[in-house]
């Protein structure tokens, strides 16, 4: 063997950590400096006296408050959902199933905006309408309360454990459960002694990310509590750095509130991990028979009707009222037809300067981000999977990092980095947003292309070797090909949900560099709630087109494979 | 009384029949394999026994209980049932340990705890798992799970033991000694065993009797050396054991191969079985001698070494046979003209 030289795996490896260091480490890092380091030395108590202020426990509790009680509610509605369209001859299952999976594709802050016009104290359609109606005096439901959060999360994050928990259903042997029957137990002995203790990891695998996703997310608590005085984390830090002029102590709360959620993401992932990894919960089998169906009998329509009536609320309702107030002349005017008009959308789409703005800016970043990311992606993905370097253990635990970021921190994390700390100033330009895009949605590229990088086999490259092929050709000719769905998937990942983005943009935007989702949430801001409902509108446009853009290519992924 | 009778069993999946009127009796204490090739019907015929199934006609009587009716809409559920049975995926609960596993269909019985102690141990104790009784299965061997899902069948010590496949996830050697565990078990607790296999040799080693079926339809019942000697229809030849078939013409009293009357008539006569003119002879590879001089006259294409034995490949006319002998026996060389003489030979009629 001849002595290793510095070669091309050694080359790879040391950009792709350099890319890794500099997007996700550096940033992360410069928080916890902040944080923790007072004029070069280490600081835990004045670090601690700054959560004690009762505006930031308040947000401590509050986030606590909120994610558990939409882990809760999420967890409860996904299982049963899941059950019932797997386990159960519900009427028009496979359609059910499909439509308890849309919520995944409306933005959260959007059905927020929503909630906000139907449900709000005073204003409210609904709750005016009941006043009305009942001739009371006081309104019936507060949306812009901690429950009213907890309710509208949880419309959006359950499909993270329906999926799960329906997905392990299907997959499950069924003679697991035919085995218990056999054995003389009946269907609820064997759902609570077999397939609820065996559906376990899966549950707590989606519950744990609608924990992870219900404590970062800003824009559900940000249009329905700011206004309320009611902060969670990610609201308290874009307060703290917005409101108080960006002086130190408000960026070091911003600082510590970031550590907090960082340090909270990390050990909700690493329980994820170890309930995912525990091997005695393999009850996946090849032989697959028709799972057991449980006859609902005479509760068989109220069931459907439930399953319509919960999609009817909270997908259709809040569609529709984004739709209609989206063509009022002037907010507050009744529903009808002289009132409403097609103008608001001409004029956002074509003529507002900033609504205009907004999309073009919301288009390119998404694009450029998605492609750059990926790319990246694919890179640091083959330098795991297919190489054996020494070295390597750094790659993957800083491949681990993006996972764990929420959206509020790599955005806190970029300030810090890209303020001219380093001699660059990258603050108010587009760059900024696009940096922290790269940052936010590493995990997403990483996670699509190493499952493809996976799935080509090594002999398959030393095949094209064995043939006569250089490792540059095996690449260009065999993985490449076989890898390009797994980095489209990665593109599509990277591309939908950075277009309706609102977490992270909110905290970098500058004058001109608006994206979808901030512009509908300073328009909400500005109480300018029609054109916020228009922009809200046209964004659910772009965002069903995307779906069904993506749906065409990989279908036609499969059908040419 | 344990004995299981189907009678007109007919069930349906969309437009495919699965099993096609089938006439049954599984006698009491017997150990019957359900033998065919895969979509024949033999594991819907167990699923339908298992209660897992209903089915679209016929009636399926325990002793002298009806279990399924599809005229009476009548079917007990499986777990009313008091079948142990083995799946082939095991199916064991991986989030019990393997006393919990072999214990529940006991606890689901409302036995009390001592009861439920004794007879999971004895069931541990019979299939030798009382040492690791407190790991959980993902620690433990295929064939350990398969002992663990055998243990289970037998705690509440059924009368009938349906198994599906039970030995096709396991390595060769294990299967072979599986085999024996359960027909030993079977013999000190007296169960009747329903098997349910697609590798015919398992079939002739375990069974007292055996059914072959093909797309649904029943093609012979009988013990396996009634199966093997006398197999009713040319397929249940093919599938049970090695086959050779030649399509034969009959011609002045004598048989002569099909497009290939050169090479001679046959020097044995015609079986009885057979009716037409032309028929096609049925022969084991071990059931036919060469000899230089004589015979149906072929040409060796090729000589095997197996081991035990030796195998000839003999063209005759434009068929290709199958003949083995003896290792000993490798008089004749690769080319040579030889003679073929069926010791035993069967005739079906011609497809």
């Amino acid at each position: 063997m001849r002595p290793r030289r510095f070669g091309t795996a050694e080359l790879l490896l040391l950009l792709s950590i350099l890319i890794l260091v500099v997007v996700v480490a550096i940033p992360i890092l410069l928080i916890f400096w902040n944080a923790f380091v007072v004029e070069g030395k280490p600081d835990f108590l004045r670090a601690l006296a700054l959560l004690k202020e009762p505006d930031t426990l308040e947000a401590l509790k509050n986030s606590l408050v909120i994610a558990g009680g939409t882990t809760v509610l999420s967890t409860i509605i996904g299982v049963f959902f899941a059950w019932l369209v797997s386990r159960t001859d519900l009427p028009y299952k496979a359609t059910m199933k499909v439509l308890f999976l849309v919520p995944f594709m409306l933005p959260s802050f959007i059905g927020a905006l929503a909630w906000k016009i139907l449900l709000s104290p005073r204003g409210g359609h609904i709750n005016r309408l009941l006043m009305d109606l009942l001739h009371l005096e006081d309104p019936v439901f507060n949306i812009m309360s901690l429950g009213g959060i907890i309710a509208v999360e949880t419309m959006y994050l359950f499909p993270f454990v329906f999926i799960q928990v329906s997905g392990a259903l299907e997959r499950m042997d069924p003679t697991l459960e035919e085995a218990a029957r056999i054995s003389g137990a009946g269907l609820f002995t064997i759902t609570r002694r077999i397939t609820l203790p065996l559906m376990m990891p899966s549950i707590l695998a989606g519950a744990l990310l609608v924990a992870l996703y219900s404590l970062a997310h800003f824009g559900v608590p940000a249009i329905l509590g700011t206004e309320r005085n009611i902060f969670i984390i990610p609201t308290k830090i874009y307060e703290k750095i917005y409101a108080s002029g960006g002086n130190f102590e408000a960026i070091r709360t911003g600082t510590m509130l970031s550590s907090i959620l960082v340090l909270s993401a990390a050990a909700i992932l690493y329980l994820q991990s170890l309930v995912l990894s525990s091997g005695r919960f393999q009850v996946i089998s090849g032989k697959s028979m028709r799972p057991m169906v449980l006859k609902l009998r005479g509760l068989k329509w109220p069931l459907l009707i439930l399953s319509v009536v919960y999609i009817a609320l909270t997908v259709v309702l809040p569609t529709a009222t984004i739709f209609l107030v989206g063509t009022l002349k002037t907010y507050g005017l009744a529903f009808k037809l002289e009132n409403m008009t097609l103008d608001n959308f001409t004029y956002i789409l074509f003529k507002w300067e900033l609504t205009r703005d907004a999309i073009w800016n919301s288009f390119y970043l998404s694009l450029c981000a998605a492609a750059v990311t990926m790319l990246i992606g694919t890179l640091i993905s083959y330098v795991l999977v297919k190489t054996k370097i020494r070295g390597k253990f750094l790659l993957e635990f800083l491949g681990v990092l993006p996972f764990s970021v929420p959206g509020t921190v790599i955005a806190l994390g970029v300030i810090l980095m890209w303020s001219g700390r380093f001699g660059v100033n990258l603050y108010n330009t587009a760059w900024i947003i696009f940096v922290a895009y790269i940052a936010r949605y590493m995990a997403f590229a990483l996670k699509s292309t190493s499952a493809a990088l996976e799935q080509v086999h090594d002999s398959l490259e030393e095949a094209a070797r064995a043939c006569g092929a250089s490792k540059w050709q095996a690449m260009k000719d065999v993985v490449l090909p076989l890898i390009k769905p797994g980095m489209v998937a990665a593109f599509f990942l990277i591309f939908l949900p950075a277009l309706r983005e609102l977490t992270t943009s909110v905290l970098l935007y500058g004058p001109h560099t608006r994206t979808i989702g901030v512009a509908i949430y300073t328009l909400n801001e500005d109480g300018e709630t029609v054109y916020a409902a228009a922009l809200a509108a046209i964004a659910l446009v772009i965002i069903v087109l995307g779906q069904l853009l993506i749906k065409r290519v990989t279908r036609a992924k499969i059908e040419s494979a | 009384m344990a004995t299981v009778t189907l009678s007109h069993v007919t069930k349906r999946f969309g437009g495919v029949t699965a099993v096609r009127d089938l006439d049954l009796e599984i006698r009491d204490g017997e150990c019957f394999s359900l033998l065919g090739p895969s979509g024949c019907g033999k594991t819907t015929t167990l699923r339908m026994l298992a209660g897992f199934e209903d089915l679209d006609e016929g009636e399926i009587r325990v002793g002298d209980r009806v279990f399924s009716s599809s005229a009476r809409r009548y079917y007990l559920p499986p777990e009313k049932r008091d079948f142990g049975m083995v799946f082939q995926a095991f199916a064991v609960w991986p989030h019990l340990n393997i006393f919990d596993n072999v214990a529940f269909p006991l606890q689901i019985k409302g036995l009390n705890r001592a009861d439920i102690q004794a007879k999971t141990r004895r069931a541990l104790a019979d299939t030798g798992l009382l040492k690791v009784q407190n790991a959980f299965p993902g620690e433990l061997s295929g064939g350990e799970k398969q002992r663990i899902a055998l243990a289970r069948a037998i705690a509440i010590n059924p009368q009938v033991m349906l198994l599906d496949e039970p030995l096709s996830n396991l390595d060769p050697k294990l299967r072979e000694e599986m085999r024996f565990e359960i027909k030993d078990l079977q013999r000190r607790l007296g169960f009747t065993i329903v098997f349910v296999t697609h590798d015919q040799a398992e079939a002739m080693a375990i069974s007292d009797r055996m059914l072959v079926m093909r797309d649904g339809v029943l093609q012979q019942v009988g013990s396996p050396i009634a199966i093997y000697e006398q197999p009713a229809s040319r397929f249940v030849f093919s599938f049970i054991g090695l086959s050779n078939f030649l399509p034969m013409e009959d011609r002045d009293g004598r048989s002569y191969v099909q497009d290939a009357p050169e090479v001679g008539p046959l020097e044995v006569p015609r079986p009885d079985s057979v009716a037409g003119p032309t028929w096609t002879l049925a022969s084991r590879p071990t059931h036919i001698d060469l000899q230089a001089e004589g015979g149906l006259r072929g040409t060796v294409l090729r000589r095997v070494y197996l081991g035990e034995l030796v195998e000839y490949r003999v063209r005759v006319g434009p068929h290709e046979l199958r003949i083995q002998k003896g290792a000993r026996d490798q008089t004749f060389e690769e080319g040579a003209p030889v003679g073929l003489s069926f010791r035993r030979c069967l005739g079906y009629p011609e497809d």
